[in-house]
């Protein structure tokens, strides 16, 4: 009880991580309550800097979420996520501009199809481990970017897809601070679905396929199955994420999908603790927020030791190189993530003064 | 047999294995090994190592598929089925090393074997107030209780199962196999690896388990000492061939089984080459 209520609620959002069904004690529920309002308070304080960081922690880390589900939970390796993330933000623009469905019904809708596209390249991926399943995403990754690059009837090829504002009951939505509701309604949603999927009958199945597939299957099991199906899940999880993406940017390109938002999505989770649903939104903040920081720190420097221009030039440079180093440290020095090292600090606050 | 699915079933045994051979390349793990067990029994397979105990159970269990041959269960041919098919059939087994799903809790790792005893899916587990996943879960996880206080495993449930001692892994191995209300439950070695006390423990469970739960148990194991004692019936395989079936102390009286456990005098031996 103690531990629970030591949590600095408000910090990076941990609060809304909404896994609100894997709380251990009502003390920690009632924090992420309070954190959710707070975060429903934020758009009154925060500047549109914050609220584009928050929004971008919300598209990124519900997609995240996804990649947790099927890395971390069932231990299928996928190098293609970007590329389902990329479909979802294409499919919800195509379902707006070619059908009229309102946006908001076609952010899920989105998720449906991407869930589709993702059993289908799911059904190979389900028969392969390891190396071998890393290689098949790798194409699905290069496949969908060709796709969309071709498929002008679908993503407006080379010029890319306009995504409209989203209308809520024929008001629009415009400006960070309407979307910022939107991005915290779906990651709220989005997050109770995952933490209560992964507390039922199919979330348990997943995680017995990655601990222990032979004795799984014996407990009635089927691995193919359930391999495909953590694809599919995933995917949903991608293309409402990517849905999200696009009506937030009013703009559909292929460039922002490359593999290089796929490695940064498999670094989300790393860093956040593979197999948390809190982690995952722990992880994508700091992922967001590594290049600001970064930025930030070149800035200061700047201010204080005047301007260096070898710095200055190699500010992007310096962001990416930032986001390897963090996923190796992690690797090697926290290899459970921010969501084991956030269970020891409240354990060493629980403990004090005995280390026991 | 041509009632074969309306009265068959009750007069056939739980489990039927008829001529199973099976090679991996050169080697022969089994050679029409045949053997039935009928319900309510306690059926041990023992044998020298690497006389194919285990290949039987993978074979009745689903992991390999017999060269030749045909596994019956409750009189239905499963020889074709996949493991998980056989579960959802009635088949429970256990494994020799250790399977437990290592980073979920106990209560996890054996609610997993209610899987197939579940209706929720990935939908209706993910909106669980809505859809009755939630009263689902909680009916089960009563089920699962009664097995945690037979197995005495209640003050572990909320354990890891990675981090558990040996013993206490074996035990929840078993509470996961019982979690899937099999017709026939498999044990691959039970108490290997195990001290005296534990030892103990386990064969009195497996016996409640037989006696009380009414459960049909095939058992592998090397302790010769539990094997007679509890066992109804034992076969003895050696090089993938049955050699003896019977009581414990026909079994035991067996002189090929002497040979096949104690080797061959190498007097005796000369002498009988010499005869």
């Amino acid at each position: 009880m103690i531990s629970s209520s030591l949590i600095p609620c408000g910090q990076f959002k941990t609060s809304y991580a909404a896994d609100t069904t894997l709380f251990l004690t009502p003390a920690s529920r009632n924090w992420c309550i309070f954190g959710v309002v707070l975060a429903l308070a934020a758009p009154l304080v925060a500047s549109n800097y914050l609220l584009a960081i928050l929004i971008q922690i919300g598209y990124y880390g519900i997609a995240a979420l996804g990649l947790n589900i099927l890395v971390g939970s069932t231990g299928q390796i996928s190098l293609g996520h970007a590329a389902f993330f990329g479909f979802g933000a294409f499919a919800s623009a195509w379902l707006n501009n070619s059908f009229g469905v309102p946006v908001l019904l076609a952010i899920p809708l989105a998720g449906v199809m991407t869930t589709a596209l993702g059993l289908l390249f799911g059904i190979p991926a389900g028969r392969l481990k390891g190396l071998y399943l890393a290689i098949a995403t790798f194409a699905s990754q290069f496949i969908l970017e060709d796709f969309f690059s071709r498929a002008n009837w679908f993503t407006g090829g080379s010029s890319g897809a306009m995504a409209g504002p989203i209308n809520v009951f024929g008001y629009e939505v415009s400006g960070d601070k309407g979307f910022f509701y939107v991005v915290l309604f779906f990651l709220v949603v989005m997050y109770l679905l995952g933490a209560n999927l992964l507390r039922t009958r199919d979330g348990r199945a997943f995680v017995a396929v990655r601990d222990h597939y032979l004795s799984a299957e014996v407990m009635g099991i089927n691995l193919t199955k359930y391999r495909i199906l953590s694809f599919g899940i995933s995917s949903f999880y991608a293309g409402v994420g990517g849905a999200l993406y696009g009506h937030y940017l009013g703009y559909v390109s292929a460039e922002g999908f490359t593999i290089l938002l796929s490695i940064q999505f498999l670094g989300m989770i790393i860093i956040g603790g593979m197999g948390s649903v809190m982690g995952t939104l722990m992880g994508t903040a700091f992922m967001v927020l590594l290049p600001e920081a970064t930025e930030a720190t070149v800035s200061t420097i700047k201010h204080v030791a005047g301007d260096i221009p070898a710095l200055t030039s190699a500010l992007a440079y310096i962001k990416e190189a930032a986001i390897g180093l963090a996923i190796v440290l992690f690797l090697m020095f926290e290899p459970d993530g921010l969501v084991h090292r956030w269970r020891l600090i409240k354990s060493y606050w629980k403990l004090y003064p005995f280390s026991y | 047999m041509s009632v074969e699915g309306i009265a068959a079933p009750q007069s056939r045994p739980v489990l039927e294995v008829r001529d199973v051979s099976l090679g991996f390349g050169g080697v022969r793990a089994l050679t029409e090994v045949s053997f039935e067990v009928r319900k309510g029994e306690l059926f041990s397979i023992i044998g020298p190592n690497g006389a194919g105990k285990t290949s039987m159970l993978n074979c009745v269990s689903g992991r390999y598929k017999p060269s030749s041959g045909r596994v019956f269960l409750k009189g239905r041919d499963v020889t074709g089925l996949t493991p998980n098919t056989r579960a959802t059939l009635g088949l429970g087994r256990t494994f020799q090393n250790l399977a437990l799903f290592g980073h979920m809790s106990v209560l996890d790792n054996i609610m997993v074997g209610r899987h197939h005893l579940l209706r929720n899916n990935a939908v209706s587990g993910a909106l669980y107030w809505l859809t009755g996943a939630r009263r689902e879960e909680l009916a089960h996880r009563r089920k699962v209780e009664d097995i945690i206080d037979f197995l005495e495993i209640a003050h572990i449930r909320k354990a890891v199962a990675g981090t558990l001692p040996y013993g206490l892994r074996k035990r929840v191995e078993l509470a996961r196999a019982m979690a899937v209300e099999p017709s026939i439950i498999l044990l691959d070695e039970p108490m290997a690896g195990m001290n005296l006390e534990e030892k103990e423990d386990m064969a009195r469970y497996i016996v409640d388990l037989n006696e009380e739960w009414g459960m049909t148990v095939v058992m592998i194991e090397h302790d010769m000492g539990v094997v007679m004692d509890i066992s109804h019936r034992v076969m003895v395989l050696e090089f993938g061939r049955k050699i003896a079936e019977g009581l414990p102390d026909e079994v035991m009286a067996n002189e090929r089984v002497k040979v096949a456990y104690l080797g061959i005098d190498d007097d005796e031996a000369a002498g009988e080459n010499a005869a």
